[in-house]
């Protein structure tokens, strides 16, 4: 080891990338997030080649990779597929743990759809059906659902 | 395929900091040590790939800061964004294509930016990224849904962190050897449920390399070449919603073309050690289930009859795999180093007895979306 | 060595500076679609998938597994390449090391990107080292800057020389239904636009659009099934090479990267007189100086000759070699995009699909990619079979 190595104190240099992003929600996802704020209601589409139902909507079937034209309105309640109550907390969450994520497949749909639980953390299980709650000012954000209860 | 071989291999230890180190460093100390591990020189390689990604290194064009580290001046260079399995394979395809050898480098240093937040960066920006999940929730949900399935208790995968973290005292790289047991980690802190700290790969720094390269300059290398036997990737659909979790088919498709490459058609009888990427306790026997090791939701009952452990008829991860340490990208690449030493014989205190094909795997995505499995040998 | 491989079908979107209705993913699939549908084939034909974005332009991490529904890439092998401006043409050519290793007869290759998503400066910005270099690094306008005045000042040439380049592309671009910015602009709009960065002015630059890219890339024994006339790669070099800022660009010694990847390609494609024997290129020209300078550095003239050949009308249409017969990227720069659209472009040419923008008689065509710190990348494309 080099002599002036001894002395050397590791230093670091703090920095932040900041980027302002404006992400294009693109007209799909636009009538579904202003469904959401205008009418509070769900929104998917229905794939014509698989007959797929999707939540979020999407444009296209990646599967059948065929562009998908016919929405349908889900219900706004469904079965917990899969969940996980989160305890470690960091910025971006929404809400401060512990809270819960969890799949919902929604009546009338074939995906799970992502999405948070607040309350009744020891409750939940899988198989039970939660519902909805919108927030009283939505902006056209999928936080606009607040997050799922038990029903 | 033609023959191409792995004949040289190289990895820094994995630490939680490497205060002492830039990734240019790290980067040139493998380049180097892989080149003499194969008795090669910078001259004698003709192409290189740097396994580089722009939201872990906090730098746009992530590749530019080791390029030249990686022996790249005046040759034909190029930066796969992904997991370094993944940057292996397009070092294989420019070998095939006629270059005589590539060295394919990753690097990470997590102690540099936060996990949670560049992990986030994978979900979709529109409808998943403001609920806040990340790479550890994710799977959290993976797990939850695999285990809840096959009834697969918190205990089962337990052993895996317990059996690997356990190897990890044989391997000179690894970050976290550590003598645990099932209730260490049943009552170490909740992470994300059912996952615990002692469930979750750590934090980690550090940089590997290899060298593949043609069978002309195989014939010359130090080491004995280790054969690309078999290799494939494949990804499926993006919106955890959208798959089923618990059933990992971009991996049982990826396994079932590299097998059919490598003519392996008894993957439990015929590959003598296995390197799994399973950054989280659970992913190791679900990733043996869709490797085609054992049956869907058998996984688990592996490392119970004690198939997986060293003594055992398929010993998966003896390096102690990405629970005892975890540098993102690099991960990938450690298997396939693993692998290579494995075939080599020079695995050291955690060699497997007569290790003549072994399997090494990588993935990208969230909760293992996107899976590339590797068959080497150690004949042609 | 490897297997023969040609382009046999691209694609893509129409560029805009804002494209609010769709998103990334969605963008991504236009351009696919169009790409198939050019060659024929359906996704299902495809074995592979290639693609390539800048990250911190729309802020994805893994465009990858991120795209795949509109890549095409369900069940199917994706990987992605990332570097930099470069990244169009290294993706386009990693798609070639697909095919020409044996192991993917049919590779899609596919670079994007939504510029008006991000603050793009902003971004590039991060492109310098975080210790030494980002405190004082402004972007690429600046560093292009620098090698204009150097070229200025070796060479005397003008700013009016450089505007020219931008007049021959923007008037270019007129013949192309895909481009950005499809209107014409003079040298003299050029010289009364604002200063950027001395000598850059804003009609001196390149904007920036949303857009995307896809080629659709064959092995031999397929590709002459699936086109007509397949172009073939000749030739596909790339060297990136940095250290510092400070230290990588000797700006009298020429864009070094172009000097080397250029010799390596005519190398492997066996050329020795690159302004006889290439009859249309489609160069990454981000500013106009570019196409007086770097038309040296790749060999079409000699050092210092630039604004001579350009002068005599060399690289407009209808000259010796024309150059960004699509109007090049002064008039489009969906910068994950921009060097495919140059491999595609040139891919056009060689097929006979350019339209009104079809130079006649194209046996060989040149692309290069540009990007990172002072980087290059060069793809020769041939009707002939190599």
């Amino acid at each position: 080891m080099a002599e002036w190595l001894k002395d050397v104190e590791p230093l670091t240099l703090k920095g932040r990338i900041a980027v302002p992003y404006s992400w294009w929600v693109g007209d799909t996802g636009s009538r579904f997030l202003m469904s959401l704020r205008d009418d509070r209601k769900i929104l998917g589409t229905k794939c014509p080649s698989c007959g797929t139902v999707f939540v979020p909507p999407r444009k296209n079937c990646g599967r059948c990779f065929v562009d998908i034209e016919e929405w349908v309105e889900v219900a706004a309640e469904g079965v917990i597929e899969a969940h996980t109550i989160v305890h470690y907390a960091y910025p971006v969450q929404p809400v401060k743990p512990p809270f819960a994520y969890a799949l919902i497949k929604l009546d009338g749909t074939d995906v799970g759809f992502l999405h948070l639980i607040k309350k009744d953390l020891d409750k939940i299980k899988n198989g039970l059906r939660v519902k909805a709650k919108f927030k009283e000012e939505r902006t056209g954000s999928i936080l606009d659902i607040d997050s799922f209860e038990l029903i | 395929m033609d023959n191409a071989a792995i004949v040289g291999v190289a990895q820094t230890k994995y630490e939680r900091r490497k205060k002492d180190q830039i990734l240019a460093d790290l980067v040139f100390d493998v380049t180097r040590a892989a080149l003499d591990d194969a008795g090669l020189a910078i001259g004698d390689i003709d192409s290189v790939v740097t396994v580089s990604n722009d939201f872990f290194d906090g730098r746009t064009i992530s590749g530019m800061a080791v390029g030249d580290a990686a022996g790249g001046e005046d040759k034909n260079i190029s930066t796969v964004s992904g997991d370094g399995a993944f940057g292996a394979f397009y070092g294989l395809m420019r070998v095939l294509s006629g270059y005589k050898a590539t060295i394919v480098v990753a690097h990470y240093k997590g102690s540099e930016g936060s996990v949670p937040i560049t992990t986030n960066g994978m979900f979709d920006p529109i409808f998943h990224r403001h609920l806040g999940i990340d790479a550890i929730s994710a799977a959290a949900l993976q797990a939850d849904a695999y285990m809840a399935r096959f009834g697969i208790r918190e205990e089962d995968v337990a052993q895996v962190s317990v059996k690997n973290h356990g190897n990890a005292k044989n391997n000179p790289y690894a970050q976290l050897p550590m003598d645990i047991t099932v209730a260490d980690v049943m009552k170490s802190r909740k992470i994300a449920e059912p996952l615990k700290l002692l469930d979750c790969c750590p934090i980690s720094d550090g940089a590997a390399a290899i060298i593949i390269a043609n069978e002309e300059i195989a014939a010359r290398t130090k080491k004995k070449p280790v054969w690309v036997k078999g290799v494939a990737h494949c990804c499926e659909e993006y919106f955890l919603g959208d798959r089923r979790l618990s059933d990992p088919v971009a991996l049982q498709d990826a396994a079932r073309r590299a097998y059919a490459m490598a003519g392996i058609t008894d993957p439990m009888a015929e590959i003598d050690v296995a390197e799994v990427l399973e950054p989280f306790s659970y992913m190791e026997p679900l990733w043996l289930e869709g490797l085609g090791f054992c049956k869907p939701g058998e996984g688990a009952h592996l490392i119970e009859k004690g198939i997986t452990t060293m003594g055992g008829r398929l010993p998966v991860n003896p390096s102690g795999g990405a629970l005892s340490a975890n540098p993102i990208l690099v991960a990938g690449l450690a298997r396939l180093i693993e692998a290579t030493l494995q075939v080599r014989g020079e695995a050291g205190d955690r060699q497997v007895k007569n290790a003549a094909t072994a399997l090494a795997h990588g993935f990208n995505g969230p909760c293992g979306q996107s899976h590339c499995v590797w068959i080497m040998g150690g004949k042609k | 060595m490897g297997r023969r491989v040609a382009i046999v079908g691209v694609g893509q979107t129409y560029h805009k500076s804002h494209r609010p209705d769709v998103t990334s993913r969605e963008m991504i699939r236009e351009a696919v679609t169009a790409a198939l549908a050019d060659a024929e084939l359906t996704i299902r034909d495809i074995d592979a998938i290639v693609i390539g974005n800048m990250d911190h332009f729309e802020s994805i991490n893994y465009v990858d597994t991120y795209s795949v529904e509109g890549s095409g890439g369900v069940m199917k092998p994706i990987m992605k390449v990332s570097t930099g401006g470069t990244t169009g043409a290294t993706v386009a050519i990693a798609a070639y090391y697909h095919v020409a290793s044996g192991l993917f007869d049919r590779v899609l290759a596919i670079g994007f990107e939504k510029n008006s998503e991000s603050d793009t400066t902003g971004a590039i910005i991060t492109c310098s080292d975080a210790i030494w270099d980002r405190f004082s690094y402004s972007g690429a306008i600046p560093s292009l800057a620098t090698e204009a005045t150097a070229y200025m000042e070796k060479y005397g040439a003008t700013q009016e020389d450089a505007a020219i380049i931008g007049e021959r592309d923007r008037n270019n671009a007129l013949n192309n239904p895909f481009a950005h910015l499809r209107r014409p602009l003079t040298v003299a709009d050029i010289m009364a636009s604002p200063m950027l960065a001395y000598p850059i002015k804003l009609g001196d630059i390149c904007p920036r659009s949303d857009g995307a890219c896809a080629c659709v890339l064959a092995a031999d024994g397929v590709a002459q099934k699936i086109a007509r006339k397949p172009a073939w790669f000749k030739a596909a070099a790339v060297r990136h090479t940095y250290t510092w800022f400070g230290d990588s660009t000797d700006y009298n010694k020429g864009l070094v990267s172009m000097q080397r990847a250029s010799k390596d390609a005519y190398q492997q494609a066996g050329i020795t007189k690159p302004a006889e024997e290439i009859d249309v290129a489609e160069l990454y020209l981000p500013y106009t100086w570019a196409g007086l300078k770097w038309i040296e550095d790749i060999g079409f003239c000699g050092p210092g000759e630039g604004v001579r050949f350009v002068r005599d009308g060399n690289t407009h249409m209808g000259g010796k070699i024309p150059v960004n017969p699509s109007g090049g990227v002064i008039s489009t720069n969906c910068i994950g995009a921009t060097a495919m659209l140059r491999v595609a472009e040139a891919a056009i040419q060689v097929m006979g699909r350019g339209g009104k923008r079809q130079v006649p008689d194209v046996k060989n065509a040149l692309a290069t990619g540009f990007g990172g710190c002072f980087w290059s990348d060069v793809v020769i494309l041939s009707t002939e079979r190599p």
